[in-house]
This record gives structure tokens, sequence and C-alpha cells, in this order.
């Protein structure tokens, strides 16, 4: 491992993730005036909108009032087979607005969904030339993290997105990106060089990545979590609660495998490294916490009464506790995962 | 070094007791419904907050040491309630026991229930299929007997009646989850037994040193309660060389590159020595016994002459690491036997020293540049190791210190072969050179195995328990034609896909069907 860092490919990554935030933010606007103002053809609803509050909403917003999650979007090819059936068979489209909406504002979704590929992209690119130019994995300290953590997030919303209609959720992941890379360049960047001994393992790329790709998909469902909460019955513009539970718990479906590999992931690396497999430093106490909440959310929707709201609500409680397991744990407590090497 | 560690006989668990019959009853309805468990699992998890917020011993004592010297009477109350001690409290236990029952109760009935079903065979078609929450025409002149083995190509499970085909499939979401739950039940057994059976010891070895792997030789040693001392595996190894390397520039200067510790083992008394290279992420492993590298610091060597000329001190002291980022260290040497009166020294050792401009002196880099030895107090008197009261080998007791006689107060720093004269005749110390030691921790823990084969167990079982649906599909032929129909038993998800999947399956055979779909 070099002792010296390349000093050309850290300022180019360094320069990438600058782009990257100015995508993620213009990909934030378009994904705005999608949820805002398009025909949002990605959107399906259970329940047809009354429509007079359909026409109320600006620019005649027209909403696609269909049964059984068929949507109308010609390039959704996931739902050929939904169409087969349709919901008692009346998968009709029924256009509550008046007029239709620009035909620029139209583009608006789709230019989102690039310009958010594109800031995807650079932000790999900005983490594989920070790895190159220390010559590691790009993840050993808290800035790397964050920034993976937000690559991730962007990464979970754009492979989803090919395959459910949840367009509407971009303007909020792609937010919390660019929130995310904002803060950890403007507080957590550091220079790059060689990871601490401890990290100089294989179990970097195994335990992390793990840890990265999961909380990625936590944060979907999160981010769909606080529009459930947020949502008003008659705020006609964003998707239904049952679509954002959908969704949600989609995300985690996926994810708590992941977490749950991650954290065994993490006591075989622990095992190696520090002689024990599960210690209860904070970090454990706090994978753990996650983990049990999480487990709890998938009982809680499978229990009566807790359906729902409650449901939701666990779920965004162990949400929290994940983001306070990634970022404050290792700002508060000092303990073995003290790898954060905070600037100053 | 001191020992002040006792075994630790609290993490066994105790049983819930029962009372009388009827009230077992309720309390065992109540313990394994739904509710319960969840609310048992949130407590669960809010009970291990506490482990989090304050230090742990066995994961920080040194901390919860410093609790009890800076705030006694909170870390009396403290440690009445667990909270040093939160993973192995009797509340913590009594929540995770009982979750754990509950599971059992609620495990066990579901296994019953899900071996009856397996036996069972798919329910005959509902008659009229297009209430179903799936539903298709098919197309062509297809027979049962055909629809049977589209069907079965598809690994349905599949019966037929008169004019119609049923097929289930997804038998795997129960097996997983319910052998999810019983490897989340050998987890916590393994971990029993690994605290029971197995045994953790700290010990600090110098460079030249060597360590046999007996109950004696550790600086902290913490078995399990069922451990016998005659058991431990009896190896032994000397330190022959220790290696840190550091970054020379930049912003992170002085953080270390690796390190490692070249090791002569000899695995029983009397076998071969072999050479191993220690470091961190590489343990030793000697029969299941694991030997680790984690920590690491100086240990300067002294020749200390006392006033009455002779020898009373000769070897290496092991220094703590005060400051980290320069390795800048501390650490005291007592010596009981020097004449006329004992003598207390208490040193800085400063790898790179450097004076600073107000006349101090300090370090300003990890690796031993320009190694020097301060004695920034020399004591003599009584240190008061006479009364039997296990003592810090780091530190003099400020008690203790208060009765004996300043000699010197911050002497200038010694370079290696340097002597310092101590004023009054009390003689003389000479700092004759540098060593390192390293820390290790060796543990035996019988229960890791058995705890990675459950974990992964359980890994696979979520994957199954949470991706795969039971669903059933039903195909009713008749003389309007056929049709199909078919509903899944798991809430969420989108079956209409597959459904479409099948229904082109039953249209065109399995095979162009899968193209058909896309």
């Amino acid at each position: 491992m070099p002792a010296e860092a390349d000093p050309t490919l850290a300022a180019l990554s360094d320069q990438l993730i600058l782009v990257a935030v100015l995508f993620y933010v213009v990909a934030m606007l378009g994904y705005a005036l999608d949820l805002a103002f398009g025909r949002s053809s990605t959107r399906s609803s259970e329940a047809a909108a009354p429509a007079e509050e359909a026409a109320a909403v600006p620019a005649g917003a027209a909403l696609a009032t269909v049964g059984g999650g068929v949507t109308t979007a010609p390039e959704k090819d996931g739902d050929a087979g939904a169409a087969v059936t349709g919901d008692a068979g009346t998968g009709t489209d029924a256009p509550a607005g008046g007029r239709g909406p620009s035909p620029w504002v139209l583009r608006a979704g789709p230019a989102a969904v690039v310009l958010s590929w594109i800031g995807f992209a650079l932000n790999l690119g900005s983490l594989l030339t920070r790895g190159l130019a220390a010559g590691r994995w790009p993840w050993g300290n808290m800035y790397e993290f964050v920034v993976a953590m937000c690559l991730a997030a962007m990464g979970a919303f754009l492979l989803m997105q090919l395959r459910y209609p949840i367009r509407f959720l971009g303007a909020f992941v792609s937010a919390a990106a660019a929130l995310g890379l904002g803060f950890a360049v403007h507080s957590l960047h550091v220079e790059t060089g060689p990871a601490m001994v401890a990290l100089n393992s294989y179990w970097i790329a195994i335990h992390v990545s793990a840890a990265i790709i999961a909380s990625g998909l936590f944060i979907v469902a999160g981010a769909c979590g606080v529009i459930y909460l947020i949502r008003h019955d008659a705020a006609a513009h964003l998707p239904t609660r049952e679509e954002l539970e959908r969704v949600a718990h989609r995300a985690i479906v996926i994810g708590f495998p992941i977490w749950t590999f991650a954290v065994i992931a993490g006591a075989l690396w622990a095992d190696k490294a520090w002689g024990r497999y599960w210690g209860w430093d904070p970090k454990e106490v706090w994978a753990f916490i996650t983990w049990v909440v999480y487990a709890g959310y998938l009982h809680a929707r499978a229990t009566a009464g807790w359906k729902g709201k409650a449901a939701m609500a666990v779920q965004l409680v162990a949400f929290a506790s994940l983001l306070f397991n990634l970022i404050g744990v290792n700002i508060f407590f000092e303990g073995l995962h003290s790898y954060a090497e905070l600037p100053g | 070094m001191t020992v002040t560690e006792t075994p630790d006989t609290t993490a066994e668990a105790r049983p819930a007791k029962l009372g009388a019959v009827g009230w077992a009853r309720w309390f065992w309805r109540t313990l394994t419904s739904m509710r319960t468990a969840l609310i048992l699992l949130f407590l669960f998890a809010l009970a291990s907050v506490p482990g989090s917020i304050w230090p742990q011993r066995g994961v920080s004592d040194a901390k919860v040491a410093q609790y009890h010297t800076d705030s006694p009477a909170l870390a009396e109350w403290l440690d009445r309630l667990w909270l040093f001690d939160v993973f192995k409290a009797p509340w913590f236990a009594a929540i995770y026991l009982l979750l754990f029952i509950s599971l059992i109760g609620c495990v066990l009935p579901r296994t019953a229930a899900h071996l009856r079903e397996l036996r069972r065979k798919p329910p005959a078609a509902p008659r009229n299929l297009s209430r179903l929450p799936q539903h298709a025409v098919l197309d062509g002149d297809l027979t049962v007997e055909e629809a049977a083995r589209r069907l079965r190509k598809l690994r349905f499970r599949v019966i037929t009646g008169p004019g119609w085909a049923a097929g289930e499939k997804g038998y795997l979401r129960e097996s997983g989850n319910l052998l999810f739950h019983v490897a989340l039940l050998g987890l916590l057994i393994s971990v029993g037994v690994g605290s029971l059976y197995g045994y953790r010891g700290n010990v600090l070895v110098v460079e030249g040193d060597g360590f046999a792997n007996t109950v004696a030789a550790y600086d902290r040693y913490m078995p399990g309660t069922q451990v016998n001392a005659e058991s431990l595996e009896p190896f032994s190894f000397t330190l022959e060389d220790f290696q840190a390397t550091y970054i020379a520039r930049g912003e992170k200067r002085g953080q270390a590159l690796d390190y490692s510790a070249r090791l002569a083992v000899s695995d029983r008394p009397g076998a071969a020595e072999r050479t191993y290279e220690l470091k961190v992420n590489e343990p030793l492993d000697v029969n299941g016994t694991l030997t680790y590298l984690i920590d690491h610091g100086y240990a300067p060597t002294f020749k200390i002459t006392d006033g009455s000329g002779q020898v009373a001190f000769e070897g290496a002291v092991p220094c703590l690491v005060v400051q980290p980022a320069t390795f800048a260290s501390e650490c005291v040497i007592k010596i009981p036997d020097a004449r006329p009166r004992q003598l207390g020294l208490m040193i800085a050792f400063l790898p790179s020293a450097v004076p600073t401009q107000d006349g101090e002196w300090t370090s300003v880099f990890p690796g031993a540049a320009n190694p020097a030895a301060q004695v920034y107090g020399a004591f003599a008197g009584d240190l008061g190791m006479k009364d039997g009261r296990p003592q810090s080998v780091y530190e003099i007791p400020a008690e203790i210190l208060k009765k004996m006689t300043p000699l010197v107060m911050k002497a200038d720093p010694l370079e290696v072969g340097r002597k310092l004269d101590l004023p009054g005749g009390a003689g003389s110390i000479e700092f004759t050179g540098v060593k390192e030691w390293m820390a290790l921790q060796i543990t035996h823990d019988p229960g890791r195995m058995p705890a990675l084969l459950s974990a992964a167990l359980a890994t696979v079982a979520l994957v199954f328990s949470l991706t795969i649906r039971r669903r059933r599909v039903w195909v009713r032929i008749g003389d309007g034609g056929a049709e199909a129909g078919g509903l899944t038993r798991a809430e969420g998800g989108d079956f209409g896909e597959e459904f479409a999947r099948v229904v082109a399956a039953l249209n065109h055979g399995p095979n162009d069907g899968a193209k058909n779909a896309r």
C-alpha cells in the first residue's frame, strides 16, 4: 500500500463531487416540477381523487385513476402483466384536469432521471478516483462513508424506479443526497491517504459495502416514511399512503437481509481484528438496535392493529437509529469504530 | 501488573419461574401473542440504548473506573441498576429470555401447522375465477392435463379435478420463516455456550519477553464460569521484534501505516518453535485459541542505582501512551528494594523529542527518531506497598506521594546512555535503551463456529421468508373456453407480473411463455 496518495486523482475526486452535487440539485428541481405540475405518468392511485381537488392543482394536473397498481406509463414494461388483468378489469385512464400541462413540464421528470443518473456517475467517479488515489477501498473515513451512502441512496432509488413507479421519490432522495454530499464536503472532508491500520482487511470491502447498500435502501424507505407522515389526505399530487407503504416495504424487504449480512460480516471481521465477534461496542449496540427495530417493522406489518401508520412510525424509528448509528455514534461515542477521522 | 478482575459470574441465565397453572396458562397465551412479542422486541432495542451511553465493564473498564472516581454517588446508583453491565443485567436477561420464550411459543405451533400444510393438497378451484384478485381468459384449446403439466413445469404443486387444475407454490416462505427463528435461537445458545465455556485474557509483552498460556501469566483473565484453569491450550511464544511504521508527511502525519510483531511460537511444551508474523486482522491461531494484537507502545529500559550503590532496578518499563498522535508516554517506576529509602520515579517518554519555545519538551512523531526520557518526578520514602492493597503499576497514588520526599522535579530529558544523579546521594538513573511492548488479547470461544453457522442459516432463511410468496393458481376449462385465476396469500408485492407469466406459460407452454411475457 502506498504511503503517499496521488494528489492529481485526489483533486479530481474533490472536483467531481462538487459537480455531482450540482447535478443532484438540478435533478431535484426537475423532480419537484414533475411532482407539482407534471402529469406524472408514473404515478397511480388506489382511490380516485375527487375531481375538484385535482382541478385545483395548478396547471391542471391530471390524475391517472386506475386500480390494481396498473399504470398508464407506456415506458413501464414491468406492468405489462398487470394490464392483462387489471382490478376487476376496469383499467381506465380518466384524466380529471382541464388543460394538459405544458410540454416542457412533461419532460421535467424524465430529464430529472437522466440528470440524476449523470450525478450518480459523477458521485461514483469521485469515490473511485479517491480510492485509486489512496490505493485502497474508498470507505475508510467518515467523509468517504457519507459520500458512499449518498451514492447508495441515489443508486437504490434509480434502480428501483426502473421497476416501480416511484419517480415521486426523486425530489426527496436527490435533495437528501445533495445535502449529504454538501455536508460531507463542507464539514467532513479530510485529505485522502492510507486508512487506519485496523481497516487494512478485505473485510472492509464486504462489511462496509453491505452496510452502505442496505443504508441506501433504508434511505429510500425512510423518504417514503417521511412523505407518508407529512402527507395530507387532500394532497392529491403526492402518491397515496398505500403506494408509499408498498415502496417502503419493498425497499426494506431487500435492505433488511443485506443489513443482517452486514452485521454478520462485521461480527466476522471483529472476530478477526478484536478477538471477539460481538462485544457491545457502541456501533454494535446501535447496529443491533437498528436491526431489531426493522425486524419490529416487519412484524408490525403482519400484526393487526399495527399496520399502516404505526408500522410506518416504527420504520422511521428504525431509520432514525440507522442514521444515528452511521453518523451520531462516530461523533458522540468513543469506541472501537472510531475511524471517523473527523477534521479538526 | 495488578489483577483486580474477579471471574464473571453474572452471565448465567436464570429461567423464569411459573406459578399456578391457570396463571401460567394466561401468562403463556399473553406471552406468545404477536403483540407481546412486538413490545418485547422494542423493549429489547430500548434496553440496549444505555449500553452505548454509559461505559461498559469488559468493553471500557478504565472509563467505568474513571466514572466511579469522578462522581462516586451517581456511579453507585448506576451500578445498582446494572447500567455499567447492561448486557449482563438481570433486567436485560429478563427481556431477551421472555422474547425467546415467546418466540418458541410462536414457532412450535406454527411448525406443526406448517408440517400439516406441507402434506395438504392445494384446494380445489373456486367456481368463479373472475372474482379472484388475478384473472385472465386463456386462449387456445387447453386440456386439464396439459394445464397441469404446464403448471408443474413452473414448479407448482398441482392437483386436478373435473374441468379444473389447481396449483400452489411458495411453501419455502414459511419454512424459511420458521428456520430463521430457530436459527436465532441457535445463535442465542451459541453465545451462551461461548460465555460459559470460553475465556478471554489480556497480557502486555515487551520485546524479548515471552508468554506461556497459563492463568498466572495473564495481566487480566476473564474466564467463563465453566472454564477449568487446567484446560488452557498450553502454547507459548517469545516476542522477538516489534515493528511499527507511520506516515511521515501530510495531514495524516503520525498515523500508523502498519504494525507487526514477530513471534517465536511453540504450540505445546517441547514442540519446535515456528515464526509467526502477528498483525492486526491476522491473529495467531493455536488449536482454536486465538491471540490478537490490540495495542502497542514503548518500554524504555533503565538502570537505577540506589543510595547504597547497589543496582536496585534494571530492565524495561512499559509506558502508557498519553498522546496517541505522537506517542508521548508516561510511566512509573517503583523500587521498594532501594536503600536507604524506597524510590518512586515518574517518567515521560518522548519518542521524537524536541524542545518547545517555553522550555518544555514534547514529542512530534510516534516513531523513535530521537527518544528521550524525562524524569519529571523522583520521590524517596515509603511507597505504601506493604499494606497489601493492590496498586496500579502505572501510577503512585496521590496520598502516598504526599508523604514522600521530592528529589527531582522536571529534570532535563535524558538521551539513551545518559545518566541523571538523584540529589542527596539517593542514587542515579540511567536511560539504557528503547524497547516496544504489545498488548494482546487471547480468547478461546467454543461458541464461535455454532454462532457463525446459526447466523448464516438465519440470513439464508430470512431471504427465503422475505422474497418468496405463497401463491395459488387455478385453471378452469369449460364450454366457454379456458380461464385462469390466481391469488397470493402473503400481503404486499405485486403478483400481477408473475401471474401474467403463468398465463403466458399456460397459453404457449412454459418455454416461449417466459419470452412472451417480457
